[in-house]
């Protein structure tokens, strides 16, 4: 069972999410505004990353900007054969995120490729391979950016 | 920025995580060969033309407690989808609020925001709550909540 978080675990989550300093010891500076040790901050996080609270502490990369594609794809899979399908396109090192939705298009997943042209190759390549079709749903307009989760 | 062999090391070298030491620049410098010095300059370039959207904290959301992840689909007269988008896009619990093509007949949507709430009622009421305030009642919407996750990693960079 995970301990749970507690105050100062939440001021380190709440501030630590859109940034972090750059320099040359910047946990001592990240802690010293939290009003905590460098030490005591780095077990905090190696804590909550052991316990998964955190998925890591790092860089979060702008895909485009990289030179490479990233696109929103969406598929109706019938109850019966959706394991087998997610099995399918799973086995794809390109697919990032595979969730279930509740909706006739029940599959959603982030295509991540290296280089933009990629995205429709690999689309074709699941579709051959599982037989149903992929409706491509890329990015036109971002109105908002950012995802931040207040505890 | 123009980015180098250096900075596409680098990019790989830290893309899992930053280490948890107390100089941890210079421990990525000597991993791939770079001085600290100028991992902290070409990190800090990279953050500034947006290579990197954001250092520091990635949360999971899910263990945290957000179990009710929400996806909102809308489907907006394409004269209001700046207007829609920009009134969504400001409200605190929407965390991403995208234009995406429609795929027509079969999928009429084309603005997409997420919603993570702890409780899918809670979420249920806030939507409901947000289409009145905010003058949305004529758009259809639909509100796709996620059931299993199979996978989740972010995108891996070579």
């Amino acid at each position: 069972m995970n301990r749970e978080l507690d105050s100062i675990d939440r001021a380190i989550l709440n501030r630590y999410q859109g940034g972090f300093p750059i320099c040359e010891r910047p946990y001592q500076a990240a802690a010293e505004i939290i009003g905590i040790s460098e030490s005591e901050l780095i077990r905090r996080l190696e804590r909550m990353l052991e316990q998964k609270q955190l998925s890591r502490f790092g860089p979060m990369y702008h895909a485009e900007r990289l030179g490479g594609g990233l696109s929103l794809c969406a598929m109706r899979i019938p109850e019966e054969q959706y394991d087998q399908v997610t099995e399918q396109v799973n086995a794809f090192p390109e697919v990032a995120h595979n969730y279930a939705r509740d909706h006739a298009f029940n599959m959603w997943f982030v295509l991540a490729t290296e280089t933009p042209e990629r995205i429709g190759s690999v689309l074709e390549e699941i579709e051959r391979r599982t037989g149903f079709r992929v409706y491509n749903m890329p990015k036109l307009q971002e109105f908002f950016i950012g995802l931040k989760f207040e505890v | 920025m123009v980015l180098n062999e250096q900075d596409y090391r680098l990019i790989a070298e830290i893309q899992g995580g930053l280490p948890l030491t107390s100089h941890p620049y210079a421990e990525i410098g000597e991993r791939i060969g770079l001085d600290e010095k100028t991992v902290i300059q070409r990190i800090d370039a990279m953050l500034e033309s947006g290579i990197i959207k954001r250092l520091g904290i990635v949360v999971r959301h899910h263990e945290l407690g957000y179990t009710a992840n929400a996806m909102v689909v809308w489907d907006v007269p394409d004269e209001r989808l700046n207007e829609v988008g920009e009134k969504l896009g400001a409200l605190d619990c929407i965390t991403l609020c995208y234009q995406r093509p429609r795929r027509l007949p079969d999928w009429p949507y084309n603005l997409f925001c997420m919603i993570h709430g702890q409780e899918r009622e809670k979420v249920l009421a806030y939507i409901d709550r947000l289409v009145g305030s905010e003058g949305l009642a004529d758009i259809p919407h639909k509100v796709l909540f996620s059931g299993r996750r199979f996978k989740q990693r972010g995108a891996r960079y070579q």
